[in-house]
């Protein structure tokens, strides 16, 4: 079975979690800019963080048999730096066209401020002009009532729910999500997002129209995991292989393909020049791996001994 | 009189596009002629990708001749599409003696992702004022994207024409490094030098102590200065090398200055003598070699190697 993982901050993470994604079968990833734990203080580290993750990260997944995305945007916690976030606003545009860009994101809010607000709008509207998706991050405090107002703020601008996803859902923000029309994305994220179980069960409840799953893996105790673990779940617990692969696979493309900058025949059917360049391709697609989740022997431990 | 790189692309991307995206194409050039701006410009370089696809751009053997008779060692045969129209548009920017196209490069260079990257670099040997940019080049070269490397290092006459010895020294031992084939790289015999040749001695015999192998196209930067302990690698090739290896030995020491220390070496050799005499062993077959003798495990990408023991 084929995975996307339409949440991961590649950018942290080692190369034994590509191996193992990719052994998993996670075909692609798409990197939202983010905040990176240490809060930056000039837009130049803005810049060349943009620059890794349209550039280094993407060749990174690519040895990988994975195809790496990723959306760019100013995210709600460095919106507060408003000198910063003025000159983020500026290049933001420059970098929304880049080869591999599939949104405007994560955007939203994490305090509520007038800044965040602010710029969360500013990034709606140019995410409009360029006919971009976009990615909401929604709020780990008051989170229900920072949904909602995310959802507001979308439909004053005029965007259409179906180019927007609202990410970091849990069970008391899913049902005003799906019913407005928006795409409704799940962190599989240990301790403060969603789990495993949890996400069958919702499943279970929705269905799986507008649903989307993702690990929303980054520098925290997180899964790099979460989709593919997410899927093997849900397989045991009886739910449907085709509810499987619209929710961690075909309803992440179908979202994020709407920038045209996303295809499965990136995968499938690669251009020469990628496969020249930036994307090695996929050993399980070339048949020379098993998916093997629950298998998966780590390298960190002192069983063995030789390093070559 | 013969068509100008310019010239010479705009030909191949227009007879390879259907109307609509050559329309898009030819209203954009219309106004950076007419009315030329940095946005202009920054707008129609950023979405050609998107207006004209990526698939590789089509070149005939005649092509190709027209491409190295406009511009000795010029050669787009593994060039995309939406390559080729981003090089016409950079060329014709530093064409235009008002710009400066050097810090318009720097700027590009600054923000640009993997495929912006491969235009800038693969056009190099085009653009006007070439000195201006070789801090790029050299710059460039520092990354571990091997198709940012080969941009620079393989099919481009620039490194020869512009590297002092130093960055052409670095580049040569980062290729080996990195994984990368040096046959590709023009101007490899004309570059050798002494300097060089010491360095990839001491790489090879890290590489030995560490148990790993050598990559057989290194002998041939060694080749020319094939004496003393240099010469002495060449008779650890000879006594524990494999076919391969043994070959590219041979096919160094064509280079080698006459002594009678390398007429011995060369004279247990000799099996090779009457291929490379009829052009059966070359420097070409070697790198065909370290792919099909599993000396190389993967092709991949263009010309990368992956040396396994």
């Amino acid at each position: 079975m084929m995975f996307i993982d339409s949440h991961a901050h590649m950018i942290s993470r080692t190369t034994d979690d590509y191996e193992a994604m990719a052994a998993a079968g996670v075909v692609a990833v798409i990197e939202p800019a983010f905040w990176l734990g240490q809060p930056r203080t000039h837009v130049g580290t803005y810049i060349d963080y943009l620059s890794s993750i349209i550039g280094f990260e993407r060749f990174r997944a690519g040895q990988f048999g994975i195809r790496h995305y990723c959306t760019v945007g100013l995210n709600s916690k460095e919106a507060n730096n408003e000198e910063l976030a003025e000159g983020v606003m500026e290049i933001l545009p420059r970098f929304a066209l880049k080869d591999g860009v599939v949104a405007i994101g994560e955007i939203g809010y994490d305090d509520q401020t007038e800044l965040e607000d602010k710029y969360f709008r500013l990034q709606i509207d140019l995410a409009l002009e360029l006919d971009l998706p976009v990615m909401v991050h929604t709020p780990h405090r008051d989170k229900k009532r920072g949904t909602i107002r995310s959802m507001e703020v979308c439909k004053e601008h005029g965007i259409d729910p179906s180019k927007v996803v609202i990410d970091h859902n849990n069970e008391e923000t899913v049902r005003d999500v799906l019913d407005r029309g928006y795409w409704a994305a799940f962190s599989i994220y240990p301790s403060t997002k969603m789990g495993t179980e949890r996400m069958v069960d919702l499943l279970k409840e929705y269905g799986p129209e507008r649903i989307i799953v993702d690990s929303a893996c980054d520098w925290g105790i997180s899964e790099p995991l979460g989709v593919a673990k997410t899927a093997m779940l849900a397989k045991q617990k009886g739910i449907d292989d085709e509810t499987i692969r619209l929710v961690c696979y075909q309803n992440a493309l179908d979202a994020y393909g709407q920038s045209g900058q996303m295809k499965e025949d990136d995968w499938l059917n690669p251009p020469a020049i990628d496969q020249r360049t930036v994307y090695e391709g996929n050993s399980i697609l070339r048949g020379q791996r098993e998916p093997v989740v629950g298998e998966l022997t780590s390298k960190h431990t002192l069983d063995n001994l030789i390093i070559e | 009189m013969s068509n100008t790189p310019s010239e010479l692309l705009r030909i191949w991307v227009f007879r390879q596009l259907s109307e609509a995206p050559g329309n898009w194409l030819n209203g954009h050039l219309e106004t950076l002629l007419t009315a030329p701006s940095r946005q202009a410009f920054d707008i129609a370089f950023g979405m050609i990708p998107r207006k004209l696809g990526k698939e590789d751009l089509v070149l005939s053997d005649e092509d190709l001749a027209d491409a190295d008779a406009a511009r000795a060692g010029w050669n787009p045969r593994l060039w995309s599409l939406d390559q080729a129209a981003r090089v016409m548009l950079l060329v014709n920017l530093s064409n235009d003696a008002s710009e400066n196209f050097a810090a318009r490069f720097k700027d590009l260079h600054g923000i640009a992702d993997v495929s912006e990257l491969l235009a800038l670099y693969s056009g190099l040997p085009l653009y006007a004022n070439p000195e201006a940019l070789v801090e790029f080049a050299a710059l460039g070269l520092r990354t571990n994207i091997k198709a940012e490397f080969e941009a620079i290092s393989h099919k481009n006459p620039f490194p020869a024409e512009q590297f002092t010895e130093n960055p052409w020294n670095n580049m040569v031992l980062k290729a080996l490094f990195i994984g990368v084939l040096l046959e590709p790289i023009q101007g490899l015999d004309k570059r050798a030098n002494p300097e060089l040749a010491r360095i990839l001695h001491d790489y090879a015999h890290e590489r030995w102590a560490a148990e790993r192998i050598v990559s057989p196209e290194l002998w041939r930067c060694i080749g020319p200065f094939a004496q003393g302990e240099l010469l002495e690698d060449f008779q650890r090739l000879i006594d524990t090398g494999n076919e391969t290896e043994k070959k590219a030995a041979a096919l160094a020491l064509t280079l080698a200055p006459a002594s009678e220390a390398c007429a011995k070496v060369r004279a247990q050799l000799s099996e090779f003598d009457e291929m490379i005499e009829k052009g059966e062993l070359t420097w070409a077959t070697i790198a065909d070699d370290m792919f099909e003798n599993s000396l190389a495990i993967t092709r991949k990408l263009n010309t990368e190697v992956e040396l396994k023991r």
